[in-house]
């Protein structure tokens, strides 16, 4: 049922019928680097107004930018890592137009011949189905300064510390239907991008933005007109903004109005689109090359080193913890969104001697250890746990020392007190009792004590089976080998 | 190509330009003059070739990544007309 | 005094080497004549405490026997250059009493190779012009005048026109200059000095407010070629802070200089010989030809066909890249603010106060070229042309060693005559700009005396990086021309 719902695709229904959604995302991801794309300034988050601005930064008269090879490099594993192709001359353009935050009157970015051209990105929606969204370009272009409205009754204050810090712009084709697609190609980029290290996602500190184009159409019908929501800092605003946007434009143009091609802005508090006419009058950008530059020019080999550095990638990561560790399509894809999730899990896999059960280590990983973390608001870094002390609890519950149901006891001590998984089992005395003897004497004692319900179960009762299970599992204080319990009982109610 | 008042003026503002009523009449003059000479390009054949953005042959350098440079607020606002402790300030503007 | 002042840059520093004047000396000497000719104008900013304490360590230098090659040398800077601490201009309203935390690359190479600094000259504001008429701080004054005219003031030419002047009137020992379009050539020609414009990245840009980044190039203005030679070793250099700087080491530009011209061959471009052109000009191109012929040279005839579209071509690449980089100039991080109700307010009051009638014009023109829809139509087709220029001079130096011709199609004219008609003051510059757009290196000698009694320029034009051949070229012009007039201001100093 499930299924064949989602098979459908996105629609919003208007009063005169259903519309699709067209979307294409442009991400300003902040390229990870210690210092700017043209100047040797700093680019750490939150630091004093003005104190990482170099005198080419705050763009004093007679300065002149030198490009930050490691910048460059990034750029490049983001372009291999989208599967695109690296331009291997490229160059850079002046933006011009004149704002508070942009000292020198333009912004160095990349117009005609970025460094990257096209690419894909495939997409795992959460109903199964899986999509391609094509990458039309990468470039490398500086960061603006900021400004700070609420200082001063008149006055707007103006920091320069972003100023000329490295981005890229990846623009992706119009490939996007509905607002979970581009919730999950967020989710992707910001997964692609975080692995190679190229960017750290965080979309509160601003290192991912998103500037978000929507249209409506008719299905079928050829593309609509566009509108650019600028600056959208986190995937749930992201998916507002396309719903209301969507929505707005098909009531405009169910009461017979067109849709003017405009820049919006995204309220948050108000969960809707507004115009940004101000900032609209006149925008003409004059790019040209940039004459204190020279075009980009990339050595093959520098590209294949590069290539040739890069780590596995999530797709392909997934497609591994599903073929060698039979894990399912769901849980190959949580654990390797994130690089830390993979690696922490592979740690669990792999460590002690190699025998541990990977699709019960994803089980833990994904509902033990998360759900625990997630309760306690911690991120995997500050897991109280470690992949190791985890995976000592794998060999516990592998090698049958204890039961599955010991082992959640010992992992909740473990989390409380830090104490390994052997240590908690020792000085607790949880240690499954396997000795058949031991079992088969509570087993009489049970089948003794309930003779009334062994008759009944003997006369047809089979559901009965479960209490004296129960009932021996208990007895045993929760360490008795639940399979020999089943083997014995079975034996015994059958005699 | 000539061009009028209207266009200059909006070329001024394009260019943030305060250009006076009385001083934008003789704008048109010099900017029609200089383009009515510099229009003289189109008697050239410039078919197939390549636009010359750069006179050097060297390829563009490309510097090591390292805070070499920053963390001197005092020099960067020295000379700012309106300076608010390390901050520049401007007219308070409205988005 | 008079004597001191005679010594070109290289009897001057054989003289402070020699220990027969020390450089407080000849500091003060230049400090008094920069007060006696301050109706030259020629400076915006005199440094006298600074020139003296450098002097004073420079005397220390040397009386040790140690110093750089230019120890103890005053000289003038064009306030083009940014200097710590030191009011920077650009001669512009809109820089008002900009002092930069930082030195240019250029002069922090010359005060490391010795160099005193005596102030700062006028110019050109931003260094557009072709006259120094348009500095916000008022012309500067050709030190000449003419035979039958002892009381017009002329140009000094531009944009270094300051620095010509100082240099033409003794009130500098040399001094910089920077060349876009022939802003060292041409003021150099109009004052009887020797000026030259270095192949483009030759000197660092670092530091030098920017006019039009591809064109701009910064050189020496001097008495004499040796001078030149001796100047430029202490600008040059490989600069890691400017993309655009030649990755190349600075040779001895004096070794070689005396070598003569005898086996070298000499283009003469039949394309500089335009219409209009005086024919005081023509005849003394044709001597100077002759000159080097009897030098040993041999003369070979070439065309550098797209030549009459160099002019227009500048005007439309140097105004887009000066929109660009006066951006800069918007009253927020220094210099003039002119305040208004708004952001853009603001802008358009501080640059509409800041910035005078001709730089407006070029911001508007560039502006303009760079606009949608008409990009492709003057700046790429501008572009093109410009390979084509560059083609024009590959080829000559496929088969020349260096190129002769006028350094200006006039000699100095008189403050106010051209400066309602932005297009004649621009072709002034239609001998020096090919260069620029070529990124060629290129060198003006004074040569002879117009029929009025002002000094005339040729002018040598080299290949990339040959700036030593060419200097030795400019060398057996300057032997053969023996210019020896001096205006008649230095009579009796």
């Amino acid at each position: 049922m499930a299924e064949a719902d989602s098979a459908q695709p996105y629609r919003i229904q208007g009063e005169t019928g259903p519309w699709e959604l067209v979307i294409g995302l442009e991400v300003h991801a902040q390229v990870t680097s210690k210092s700017k794309l043209f100047s040797g300034a700093a680019t750490a988050f939150g630091a004093e107004p003005n104190s990482q601005v170099s005198l080419v930064d705050a763009a004093m008269p007679g300065m002149l930018p030198v490009i930050n090879r490691e910048c460059v490099d990034q750029a490049v594993r983001t372009g291999l890592a989208l599967e695109a192709r690296i331009n291997e001359v490229s160059v850079f353009d002046r933006k011009n137009y004149f704002y508070a935050d942009l000292p020198q009157g333009y912004q160095i970015s990349q117009y005609l011949q970025p460094i990257v051209g096209e690419g894909v990105v495939h997409l795992d929606l959460e109903d199964g189905r899986t999509c391609e969204v094509g990458i039309e370009r990468l470039h490398l272009e500086q960061d603006a300064g900021k400004s700070l409205h609420d200082q001063h009754p008149s006055k707007s204050y103006i920091d320069l510390n972003r100023s000329g810090v490295a981005l890229m712009e990846i623009v992706s084709k119009p490939d996007l239907r509905s607002p979970e697609e581009t919730a999950a190609y967020i989710r992707k980029l910001r997964s692609i991008l975080r692995y190679i290290g190229t960017c750290d996602g965080n979309m509160q500190e601003g290192s991912m933005r998103c500037d978000v184009n929507v249209s409506v159409r008719r299905p079928g019908e050829g593309f609509g007109t566009r509108c650019e929501i600028k600056n959208v800092n986190s995937i749930r605003f992201v998916q507002q903004a396309i719903e209301y946007e969507a929505r707005r434009q098909i009531e405009i143009l169910e009461a017979g109005g067109t849709i003017d091609q405009e820049t919006r802005l995204f309220d948050a508090n108000r969960g809707e689109t507004r115009s940004m006419r101000s900032k609209e009058e006149a925008h003409d950008y004059r790019y040209f090359p940039d004459p204190d530059l020279l075009p980009l020019v990339l050595d093959p080999a520098r590209i294949a080193e590069l290539k040739a550095s890069l780590p596995e990638l999530p797709d392909a990561r997934k497609a591994r913890f599903m073929s060698e560790y039979g894990l399912s399509l769901y849980d190959a894809s949580s654990l390797t969104e994130e690089r830390a999730t993979a690696d922490w899990y592979e740690a669990v896999v792999k460590g002690g001697s190699g025998k541990r059960d990977p699709k019960i280590a994803a089980n833990w990983v994904l509902s033990e250890l998360f759900g625990a973390l997630n309760k306690a608001g911690l991120d995997l870094a500050d897991s109280p746990v470690s992949a190791d002390a985890m995976g000592g609890l794998m060999d516990l519950l592998g090698d049958g020392t204890i039961s599955g149901r010991i082992a959640k006891d010992v992992f909740a001590e473990m989390l409380e007190t830090g104490k390994d998984a052997a240590a908690i089992v020792e000085e607790k005395g949880l240690k499954q009792v396997s000795d058949t003897g031991a079992i088969e004497a509570i087993v009489d004692a049970v089948l003794a004590e309930n003779q009334d319900k062994v008759a009944e179960y003997r006369g047809g009762k089979d559901k009965l089976f479960g209490f004296f299970v129960g009932q021996t599992m208990k007895r045993s204080g929760g360490k008795a080998n639940p399979g020999m319990v089943n083997e014995l009982l079975k034996a015994k109610l059958a005699g | 190509m000539s061009l009028d008042k209207a266009t200059v003026a909006s070329i001024a503002t394009l260019a943030r330009l305060r250009v006076p009523d009385d001083r934008l009449e003789p704008m048109v003059g010099d900017l029609n003059a200089i383009l009515g000479f510099v229009e003289q390009l189109n008697q050239v054949n410039t078919d197939g070739v390549e636009p010359l953005a750069n006179v050097t042959g060297h390829a563009l350098p490309q510097r090591e990544d390292a805070v070499t440079d920053g963390g001197y607020p005092e020099r960067v606002t020295l000379n700012a007309p309106d300076p608010a402790g390390d901050f520049y300030a401007v007219p308070k503007v409205v988005e | 005094m008079g004597g001191l002042l005679d010594l070109d840059l290289v009897a001057a520093r054989d003289a402070l080497r020699a220990g027969e004047t020390t450089s407080t000396e000849l500091t003060r000497a230049y400090l008094d004549r920069i007060e006696a000719t301050r109706n030259l104008n020629a400076y915006i900013t005199v440094t006298a405490d600074r020139a003296l304490a450098m002097a004073k360590v420079c005397d220390e230098k040397l009386a040790k026997g140690e110093g750089g090659p230019l120890e103890g040398l005053p000289i003038a800077v064009k306030d083009l250059f940014c200097t710590e601490g030191v009011l920077t201009t650009a001669a512009s309203h809109i820089l008002d009493g900009f002092k930069p935390p930082y030195e240019s690359t250029v002069t922090s190479n010359l005060w490391g190779a010795g160099a005193v600094m005596l102030g700062k000259t006028n110019l050109d504001e931003f260094a557009m012009g072709s006259s120094n008429e348009t500095s916000y701080y008022g012309p500067a004054v050709n030190p000449w005048r003419a035979a039958d005219d002892a009381e017009t003031k002329l140009v000094p030419g531009g944009s270094s026109g300051g620095s010509a002047s100082a240099v033409a009137g003794r009130a500098a020992l040399a001094a910089t200059g920077t060349d876009t379009g022939g802003s060292i050539r041409q003021p150099a020609g109009f004052t009887g000095i020797v000026g030259m414009r270095p192949t483009y990245g030759r000197c660092s840009r670092w530091g030098i407010v920017a006019f039009a980044s591809s064109l701009d190039q910064a050189g020496p203005m001097t008495r004499t070629v040796a001078d030149a030679a001796l100047m430029l070793s202490g600008m040059a250099g490989h600069d890691p802070k400017d993309s655009t700087s030649a990755p190349l080491p600075v040779p001895d530009f004096s070794a070689g200089l005396e070598d003569g011209v005898k086996g070298l061959r000499i283009g003469v471009p039949k394309e500089y010989r335009i219409d209009g052109m005086p024919a005081e000009i023509e005849k003394l191109w044709a001597q100077g030809v002759e000159w080097l012929k009897d030098a040993g040279a041999e003369i070979v005839d070439i065309s550098l066909p797209h030549t009459p579209y160099a002019l227009p071509t500048y005007y439309i690449i140097a105004p887009a890249e000066a929109s660009s980089n006066l951006a800069r100039y918007d009253g927020v991080r220094y210099g003039l603010r002119v305040d208004g109700d708004s952001l853009a307010e603001m802008y358009a009051n501080t640059r509409g106060a800041g910035f005078g009638a001709e730089v407006q014009r070029r911001i508007l023109i560039g502006t303009y070229v760079l606009s949608a829809g008409y990009y492709d139509a003057y700046y790429r087709k501008a572009q093109r042309v410009r390979s084509l220029i560059r083609r024009d001079f590959d080829q000559a130096f496929e088969t020349v060693d260096a190129i002769l011709a006028p350094t200006a199609p006039s000699d100095a004219f008189a403050i106010g005559a051209e400066v309602d008609d932005p297009v004649k003051m621009y072709l002034n510059d239609v001998f020096t700009v090919p260069l620029n757009l070529a990124g060629l290196p290129g060198i003006s000698v004074p040569a002879g005396l117009s029929a009025r009694g002002l000094p005339l320029g040729l002018q040598v034009m080299g290949a990339m990086f040959e700036e030593a051949k060419l200097l030795r070229v400019a060398r057996a012009l300057e032997k053969a021309a023996a210019f020896a007039a001096r205006p008649a201001m230095l009579e009796g100093i």
